[in-house]
């Protein structure tokens, strides 16, 4: 496209370079998450030290480095979801599941993340679990929202009691 | 209107949305993010299958469009010709809309819109408040046009911009047409769009770059989004445009990956632009080469700042540089770029089409053309509007957007996002244009625009941008770094009511000193929110620091909760979803809160308004 004679040695550089976010987003769309060996595997492809790679990724918050949970939950922080109380969510997620943002659970279960904004301010506060998204929720429908997902065991001791396990949110 | 009679025959059409075929109806279903959350694709399903059912294929189609623009109503359904407009739309609703709208040609009047405040019913698209104050221009085609076929957009007008410039006129005539037009960015500051053309249109060398920059970052606002899911060619054929005009070869569609529908669906947009050859060799016979490839920007509010954006293709952390030397004339690596907004390449492309002076007259004398708004928060009517430049504040809250629901006060109105400010209720006959809003303190910005009643706590709110623009900043510059973290920590102590009067002149100090020492616009733009709130709502402050109190019972540290005993009706749900067991009370009695043990969690205040049986029982008192 660009260069019209001799590909000079500089522009090889940038137009290997230039395909690094596209391929790390490709290797987490992939596994999920970006994990160690990906990022080794893009660097000798694309001859950035791993060091650069980590530099990059790290930067953008799209890139994760542990596996999310089965059930991603997302929730948006954004000036309309701010007003109408997204805050509380991350606080149920803190107080029922322990989890805060960037978290999973220990059993795989749940991920947690706070996003700035995802555009459907109209429906705000909104939640998104894996890709599906819930709109104009509270509090209440927020934990039974969880509670679906996550289905107490009949006959057996709830997860979390309501003493014991919970903390005071700051 | 009486609407038991409205039927079929009686309203001839009259909406002028879509292109319906001689005598066939046409339901148009929204497929925008916001009615997609909603399951508007199943309800599109369902409707399809009713339609076969009924017997109904040969004379009616069901299709879908991009977003309306009235999220708030949505899912919405139209039904074309005669612009029947149904809103709140669920799956369940197609059998009804089948058989009574199409079967018995007595439309379904449970899903009209009703007007928030007057509850008077509106059948009819065209008749909505919320469209009719309206003046679309770039969103002209969005909600009428199925976003995902070039024909659609071709029928309307499309691509007529790109052969005429093709046909008759020279990049330096583009160039010319859009000054003449007085076209200013829509990204936010407002630049002289053709100035920054013509500058690296008169760079030396022949590799150039433009960029359009769909990196919507800011909270609250979701125009860009919108435009893209709902008329994607506009956009691309005014980058076409733009890379006409300068002599680019290659643009770049730069997109947040938060957006997949929009991504999507301009992947698709440019498919088919190349197989028309609208993009290509040779385009439209001339001997115009140019390529657009899509790059997803992958979550960092900073990369909205043109040289950050820039990093961020080239595959670097997207941190911005120190300015000059402009990307006009050293951007992408190193060589000439233009970064156009979405909605300046989508006037771009109207401008070409309809002539500078159509578009000139619209507006004020500054500030050419329209203003695309994402109107959320605190309003009875939330979406996307699109008003002349110019137009006051009021018209858009109370006009087209409903007014405050819930019969709550206004109190302030933020626009510009993080970069802008809160107005207050004084300022509501402002015009809305780059100057007069940069002048009351605030900006422009993208366009988002957050309505707040009196239970939103201003110092929370600066406190909310604030911490946004510190989470974001990319930690190049000190004064960003570290100034934006300091203002939130004094802006937290206040909100605890452990600030002081003397916190409040330091804040403003600090929050000039970020602004004139920051290296780019989001650490020169982060202290508006503040000094706006500093300027227009000090009192607000004074009651934090002096009195301990939150005026609008927001701020968690100085608020009670209480129970009016009157009104409780013991149900003991407070009492099973406390987390700290503050509130007891046996069934049927009057329940006991113990403020020693409330940690102000809010949870037994929603579950009260929400499930229990008196509904307000649980108060929350400054």
């Amino acid at each position: 496209m660009e260069a019209t004679s001799a590909i000079s040695a500089l522009d090889a550089i940038r137009q290997r370079k230039k395909n690094l976010i596209p391929l790390l987003q490709k290797a987490q769309a992939t596994d999920g998450y970006l994990s160690p060996r990906a990022i080794a595997e893009i660097s000798r492809a694309l001859k950035v030290s791993e060091n650069e790679i980590y530099g990059v990724a790290t930067f953008y918050t799209q890139f994760r480095f542990r596996p999310a949970g089965q059930y991603n939950i997302r929730v948006c922080l954004g000036t309309a979801c701010h007003v109408g109380g997204g805050q509380n969510f991350m606080e149920v997620m803190k107080t029922d599941k322990n989890l805060g943002h960037g978290e999973t659970s220990p059993d795989g279960k749940f991920s947690l993340e706070r996003v700035a904004c995802l555009g459907c301010c109209a429906l705000a506060p909104v939640v998104v679990v894996n890709e599906e998204v819930h709109g104009r929720m509270n509090r209440v429908t927020f934990t039974k929202l969880l509670e679906t997902l996550d289905p107490p065991l009949p006959g057996d001791s709830a997860p979390e009691t309501p003493e014991g396990s919970r903390h005071e949110p700051q | 209107m009486s609407l038991n009679e409205a039927s079929l025959q009686d309203k001839p059409a009259g909406t002028g949305i879509g292109t319906a075929p001689a005598g066939k109806t046409r339901i148009l279903v929204c497929e925008g993010t916001g009615c997609v959350s909603s399951k508007s694709p199943e309800i599109r399903h369902a409707l399809q299958k009713a339609v076969d059912e009924f017997g109904l294929a040969d004379r009616v189609e069901v299709g879908f469009t991009g977003c309306h623009g009235f999220c708030q109503k949505g899912p919405i359904v139209v039904i074309e010709p005669e612009g029947i407009f149904y809103c709140r739309v669920s799956p369940k609703d197609a059998r009804e809309i089948a058989e009574s709208h199409l079967v018995a040609g007595k439309p379904v009047q449970r899903l009209f819109y009703r007007h928030p405040v007057t509850k008077e019913v509106v059948p009819y698209y065209r008749d909505i408040m919320f469209y009719k104050k309206q003046q679309r221009v770039i969103l002209r085609n969005c909600g009428k046009i199925n976003p995902e076929k070039i024909s659609d957009y071709e029928a309307h007008e499309g691509y007529r911009a790109l052969r005429k410039a093709a046909a008759s006129m020279t990049p330096e005539g583009v160039v010319d047409e859009v000054r003449r037009a007085g076209l200013r960015g829509r990204g936010g500051a407002g630049f002289l769009t053709a100035t920054k053309w013509d500058v690296c249109r008169k760079q030396p060398g022949d590799v150039k770059y433009v960029i359009c920059n769909a990196d919507e970052g800011d909270p609250g606002a979701f125009m860009d989004r919108s435009l893209l899911e709902a008329d994607p060619h506009l956009v691309l054929e005014g980058l076409i445009l733009l890379g006409y005009a300068i002599g680019a070869r290659q643009g770049y569609i730069y997109c947040r990956a938060e957006y997949p529908l929009a991504v999507k669906r301009v992947r698709i947009a440019i498919e088919q632009a190349r197989e028309k050859g609208y993009l290509g060799k040779g385009i439209l016979g001339s001997s115009f080469d140019f390529e657009v490839d899509l790059f997803e920007g992958a979550g960092a509010f900073v990369c909205g700042e043109e040289t950050a954006l820039i990093g961020s293709i080239e595959g670097s952390r997207g941190m911005p540089r120190s300015r000059p030397p402009f990307p006009a004339e050293k951007g992408l690596w190193g060589k000439p770029t233009v970064i156009n907004n979405v909605k300046t390449l989508a006037s771009v492309t109207v401008i070409v089409e309809k002539g500078a002076d159509w578009f000139a007259s619209i507006g004020t004398e500054k500030s050419k053309g329209t203003a695309v708004f994402a109107l959320t928060g605190k309003i009875a009517n939330s979406g996307l509007v699109e008003v002349p430049m110019g137009a006051p504040l009021s018209t858009l809250i109370y006009e087209i957007g409903g007014g405050i629901p819930n019969k709550k006060a206004f109190k302030a109105v933020q626009t510009g996002g993080p970069s802008g400010g809160c107005l207050p209720g004084s300022m509501l006959e402002l015009p809305i244009d780059f100057d007069s809003l940069t002048n009351a303190g605030s900006m422009m910005g993208s366009g988002g625009l957050v309505v707040m009643d009196d239970d939103t706590c201003i110092v929370d709110v600066a406190h909310f941008f604030l911490s946004f623009i510190q989470s974001e900043s990319c930690g190049k510059c000190v004064p960003c770094r570290v100034g934006t973290r300091q203002m939130v920590e004094i802006l937290d102590k206040i909100r605890k009511g452990k600030g002081t009067e003397e916190d409040l002149t330091k804040l403003e100090k600090l929050a000039i000193m970020v602004k004139q020492g920051s290296l780019c616009g989001l650490g020169q733009t982060a202290p508006n929110p503040v000094l706006t709130a500093l300027r227009y709502f000090r009192s607000e402050f004074q009651a934090h620091v002096v009195d301990k109190r939150c005026p609008a019972a927001a701020c968690r540290d100085l608020v009670t909760f209480r129970i009016i005993p009157e009104r409780c009706t013991g149900c003991q749900m407070c009492v099973k979803v406390c987390p700290t067991k503050a509130i007891t009370g046996p069934r049927a009695q009057v329940h006991n809160l113990d403020q020693s043990k409330c940690i102000k969690c809010r949870a037994c205040y929603e579950i009260c308004r929400f499930d229990a049986v008196a509904g307000d029982a649980i108060i929350i008192v400054a």
